[in-house]
């Protein structure tokens, strides 16, 4: 007569190991985040109604699939639940025969876990629509749902909606970031649409940044977008910058630049910098605390003649495209906390050969912004104020 | 010889990209460039002839003022960057 699932179970259960939830969390909390892993095998909707706290979820049906990548090290003990300790058994023998040393179920499961009155979390997750929109994100390892809903908390301020600032925003708004906030003080004009992709030829004459909340808004209507139509200037560059964690400069001068690095490194705040001239685009992230700032690259602005403007010398319309993506793309890296970013690093591109050149940038002791002493003092100042 | 690569702005005038230049250190061949492109030695150069503050100058990968500077040996495969600072954005 063929074995029976109860028969099935009953051999699982000799084969594999088991331990109660109390021995669970003495094991779990033994080197917690180095002794054993913790893999929740429920489907997705158990899981969202609640779980144990550091739980990996790998629903049982992507097991095999997902383990080797949220347990590289077979040595590594694996505890694994269920709703009630039936699939967790199945699980620990499969993993048992993937050549995991100690793969352990938790008797009882979740559902004896919250009897007995243990902490568990319920987690945020994408809605119905959420789910639908960002689904190229969701499916990709590095990102998932858990990277979306980072994206969604996170606040990003552009500097200038124009070259830069178009397609910067554009991917940021269409990757979901929850809060933008767009600065620039010039309306739209006709010689901006040769680049400038936010704006549109009857918008002509309105300020860029309504046309450019009009455009992120039709892409992206679930974030917010708040337009500062505004100079940036010493008396207000605080305030703009203080409700965002990340500034893009898409600026198009030195003052500009300066001012708005110099605020970066005050407050903290990491600063994704692009500038372009006819086919050449530069791109860096500086952070403080850990790279340089703009000042420690170049100290002093050149003179009119060794850096002529777009308006003087002329740009190809679509190398802002290129960099200003470009800096998108360091923006959600930095967000996702994934990747490398150009964090010391200068990225050169010359759009006639095609080639990317890459040059190294130090962080420059000696810095009136960014140096030590400067650094040190202006914490000690915020240290001072906060008490 | 090295290479030299030549900022946007100073294109037009030295008419290419990419320059050769004689010398064997990175002082040497910019020297040779601003010898041969009056506008490049009037643009980079000051009254006494020492390098501007704001032209930074790179071997390969590496600003030269945390190498040996303009005494930095440049030779066949090296190339220097004379990086720009461009304000461009718009």
């Amino acid at each position: 007569m063929a074995p029976t699932f109860q028969d099935v179970f009953l051999q699982v259960k000799r084969e594999i190991e088991a331990v109660s939830t109390r021995e669970a969390v003495e094991m779990l909390l033994t080197s917690p985040g180095k002794g054993a892993a913790l893999i929740d095998v429920r489907e997705s909707n158990e899981w969202e109604e609640g779980h144990i706290p550091g739980a990996v979820h790998i629903p049982r049906s992507y097991l095999e699939e997902r383990i080797e990548t949220a347990v590289p090290d077979r040595s590594r003990p694996v505890i694994l639940y269920c709703a009630a300790g039936v699939r967790s058994a199945f699980a620990a023998k499969t993993l048992k025969e993937m050549g995991y040393e100690h793969p352990i179920s938790m008797d009882g499961g979740f559902g004896r876990w919250k009897d007995e009155g243990r902490a568990f979390v319920t987690p945020r997750v994408l809605n119905a629509e959420q789910l639908k929109r960002y689904s190229r994100h969701v499916l990709i390892p590095e990102v998932g749902e858990a990277g979306q809903l980072k994206l969604l908390d996170a606040s990003v301020l552009l500097v200038g909606a124009g070259g830069l600032g178009s397609p910067a925003a554009l991917y940021l708004a269409a990757a979901g970031v929850g809060t933008m906030g767009i600065v620039d003080s010039d309306v739209v004009d006709e010689s901006n649409l040769q680049r400038q992709v936010l704006h549109t030829t009857d918008r002509v004459g309105t300020p860029k940044v309504d046309s450019a909340k009009a455009t992120l808004s039709a892409l992206n209507p679930h974030i917010t977008v708040t337009p500062y139509n505004v100079r940036m200037r010493d008396d207000n560059i605080d305030d703009l910058l203080a409700p965002y964690d990340i500034v893009v400069d898409g600026g198009d001068n030195f003052d500009t630049r300066y001012l708005l690095n110099d605020a970066c490194v005050r407050l903290g705040k990491p600063n994704v910098s692009a500038s372009i001239l006819s086919f050449d685009g530069q791109l860096t992230t500086f952070i403080p605390g850990e790279s340089g700032c703009y000042r420690c690259v170049f100290p002093e602005p050149p003179p009119a003649g060794m850096a002529p403007s777009c308006g003087q010398s002329g740009v190809l319309g679509v190398l802002p495209g290129v960099m200003g993506t470009l800096q998108a793309t360091e923006v959600l890296k930095l967000i996702l906390g994934i990747g490398e970013p150009l964090v010391g690093r200068l990225l050169m591109f010359d759009a006639l050969s095609m080639t990317f050149m890459e040059l190294r940038l130090r962080r420059d002791p000696e810095c009136p912004v960014c140096g030590h002493a400067t650094m040190a003092a202006v914490e000690n100042h915020r240290e001072a104020v906060s008490v | 010889m090295s290479t030299i690569r030549i900022p946007p702005a100073l294109r037009a005038v030295v008419g290419a990209p990419e320059v050769e230049a004689s010398g064997s250190t990175v002082g040497e061949a910019l020297a040779d460039l601003a010898k041969r492109y009056p506008t490049v030695r009037q643009q980079l150069y000051d009254d006494e002839g020492s390098l501007q503050k704001y032209v930074n100058v790179y071997l390969n990968q590496q600003d030269v003022q945390y190498l040996q500077r303009l005494e930095t040996p440049a030779g066949p495969g090296d190339t220097i960057i004379i990086l720009p600072a461009m304000a461009g954005g718009m």
